[in-house]
């Protein structure tokens, strides 16, 4: 394998784990503040069956990725409204979310477009394009350096620099402002921020609100920058991986980089080579695309460290009885 | 979940017998989706004409998982509708077990050979549209590297592979040919994004023209090549207006014309196996005023020059599907 096609490889990584890294971010805040999201993946459909409808209309990208965060909004805002206000079982909310916004999408995207619940193709500003950096195309001579630039570095969509600042713009929220420390009491031990007066539930609303705009974000990069245009069911299990990679990564967002980017980088490789031919076995491309659930039921089995999701995750707040 | 199914089931049924004249005709797509712009849509295309012809009503059913083929399949020929046309290999063996059940019930199946006495099968020379395309690549590649992206991994798809590859080799012996295939699952047939990243896995190992023979999938790999301002090739419909003057043809394969002969015929059709070749019109390069500027006068006159000699048999282009293998690489 030559020098280029490690580039290529992880060029393709960055691409196909922004999504995963953005909803992964999404499910990190809603869950540090003891939420449970299942339902990433139905908020991320809406968002790119949005954008891509709003897009495809209106011409602009942005305003797209506008409707997209909007349409996850709500949808968040459903999954606040049954689990926080009326304290349901959240899980079962977040399934409905996903049931709701699989079929929800493909119905008014017939009654839009008929053309099989898939938005047209997009194309010049409706799409988010590529965007050079200064001196990539200079630089592109350069030994060893100059293709990582280029190629992996330069080259992406603005919503993937997006994706990669707002990890460091994560921890910060959640470890250096009175917010994340409130954000990250509330998903350990809501009744004791009660009683220092915080609002447990304005709290999970705001990390829902978060959520909501993350996962947008995500379906928008989807619909609007990675393809060209919606399709059904487009979102493929992504905001189920996303939550294993959460998983993996402890719920910390460096880990959560580190996790996203990994499990983009499997499907990377399971893409370009779809059989791994080891001499003695041969790997087929089922195992790769299955690998990220493997690897997270190993970790929640404490082969790998111990992963202690939040403590009050999964339970509504009852103030009193 | 089975429930909801049930109930599903029975509101399809009931739509179907309710709005069924006696003997209309039928058509089922596979799980590219009726509007893949490619191969089913082609088919949509075919039934479409018919019933703007000839004022008649059609049928169509859209399957949604591999479950539902024999289920849609009973379920149009217990209604009546009469031929039953079929888009895809993958119907053969459900045609086969569910064919001899309704012998006054015409079917008709496209892509795969059906040995039933009520069912017409209809296949195409793939190779040779192919190789012509593959000319074609050979001729516009500046970097002597085309590309080949397939859908599902399938013998079918494989003698595309092999009448390109022996085009391009024709056009230009030293020239190299990158082929992935997007998987070994029907999903392959609609997963334009994956369609994409191999676009772009092939355009980075040099490939300037990228012909896709894989359904939906195309249609990411189509937009892949034109964001990278490279050639393209369509495949099924005449895919060429999606990015005027970026896709250099298209490897039509007239399902429609398969489907409407299929329609007109009606109740008559004649079992057996019809080919469609080249000669026939079932296969050919796309020309029109989106890919004008691309084909050069040497192009054309190559293009001209290998159509005759498939047609009068001096140019024999391998069938992969005879031997299931390729003599160029």
């Amino acid at each position: 394998m030559s020098f280029e096609s490690y580039v290529s490889i992880l060029d393709s990584t960055v691409r196909l784990g922004t999504p995963l890294l953005l909803a992964c971010l999404a499910g990190l805040f809603s869950e540090r503040s003891g939420v449970f999201d299942i339902g990433l993946e139905g908020k991320m459909l809406v968002a790119a069956f949005l954008s891509a409808a709003v897009a495809y209309t209106t011409g602009s990208a942005w305003l797209g990725l506008l409707a997209g965060i909007a349409g996850s909004l709500v949808f968040s805002a459903i999954h606040g409204l049954a689990s926080i206000t009326f304290r349901g079982n959240q899980l079962i909310s977040g399934v409905a979310i996903n049931m709701l916004a699989s079929g929800i999408t493909v119905l008014v995207g017939q009654n839009w477009f008929h053309q099989g619940g898939g938005t047209p193709a997009l194309s010049g500003a409706a799409r988010f394009r590529d965007m050079t950096l200064p001196f990539a195309n200079e630089l592109r001579d350069v030994p060893f350096l100059g293709p990582i630039y280029a190629e992996l570095i330069s080259g992406h969509s603005v919503l993937v620099y997006l994706a990669f600042l707002l990890v460091p713009a994560t921890w910060w929220v959640l470890y250096r402002t009175r917010f994340g420390l409130r954000l990250r009491a509330v998903g350990e031990n809501p009744a004791a921020v009660d009683t220092a007066g915080v609002s447990v539930v304005a709290l999970r609303y705001a990390a829902l609100a978060i959520a909501g705009v993350l996962c947008g974000i995500a379906g928008s990069y989807l619909s609007t920058a990675l393809a060209a245009g919606f399709g059904r069911e487009m979102t493929a299990g992504r905001g189920y991986i996303a939550l294993a990679a959460l998983i993996f990564a402890k719920w910390r967002p460096w880990q959560a980089l580190g996790s996203t980017m990994f499990f983009g980088f499997l499907a990377a490789v399971s893409i370009r080579y779809p059989t791994i031919d080891l001499g003695v076995l041969v790997i087929p491309n089922e195992f790769m695309d299955n690998l990220p659930y493997i690897l997270t039921v190993v970790v929640l089995a404490g082969f790998v460290g111990k992963a202690i999701p939040p403590r009050a995750g999964g339970e509504p707040y009852v103030k009193e009885r | 979940m089975s429930l909801m199914t049930k109930f599903l089931g029975a509101t399809a049924a009931l739509a179907l017998t309710a709005g069924a004249a006696l003997a209309d005709p039928a058509i089922i797509y596979d799980l590219g989706g009726k509007f893949d712009k490619s191969f089913n849509e082609a088919a949509f295309h075919g039934a479409q004409k018919w019933a703007k012809e000839t004022g008649g009503k059609f049928r169509e059913v859209e399957i949604q998982s591999e479950a539902q083929r024999e289920q849609v399949l009973r379920r149009l020929a217990e209604s009546g509708a009469n031929p039953v046309v079929m888009t895809g290999f993958a119907f053969g063996d459900v045609l086969n077990k569910v064919a001899p059940d309704f012998p006054k019930t015409k079917f008709a199946i496209v892509d795969m050979v059906v040995n039933q006495p009520n069912v017409e099968s209809i296949v195409f020379t793939e190779e040779q549209g192919s190789y012509l395309v593959g000319l074609m690549a050979g001729m516009a590649s500046k970097s002597g590297t085309v590309g080949f992206i397939g859908g599902m991994d399938i013998p079918l798809i494989h003698k595309f592979e092999c009448g390109y590859a022996q085009g391009v080799k024709a056009a230009n012996a030293n020239a190299k040919v990158l082929v992935n295939y997007t998987g070994t699952t029907p999903a392959a047939w609609n997963d334009p994004v994956k369609g994409g990243e191999l676009t772009k896995g092939q355009i980075s190992q040099g490939a300037d023209v990228v012909y896709a023979a894989a359904g939906g999938t195309g249609v990411g790999v189509l937009q892949a090549a034109a964001d990278a301002k490279i050639l393209s090739i369509g495949v099924d419909s005449n895919q060429n207006y999606m990015h005027p003057g970026q896709v250099l043809t298209s490897m039509q394969k007239r399902v429609d014309n398969a489907v409407f002969d299929a329609f007109k015929a009606g109740a008559d059709l004649k079992p057996g196996v019809k080919v469609m070749d080249l000669k026939a019109g079932g296969v050919a390069a796309a020309m029109d005023d989106n890919n004008a500027k691309l084909i050069t006068p040497a192009m054309k006159a190559a293009l001209e020059k290998a159509t005759a000699g498939i047609e009068d048999g001096s140019i024999k282009v391998h069938d992969y599907t005879t031997d299931n293998t390729c003599p160029v690489q």
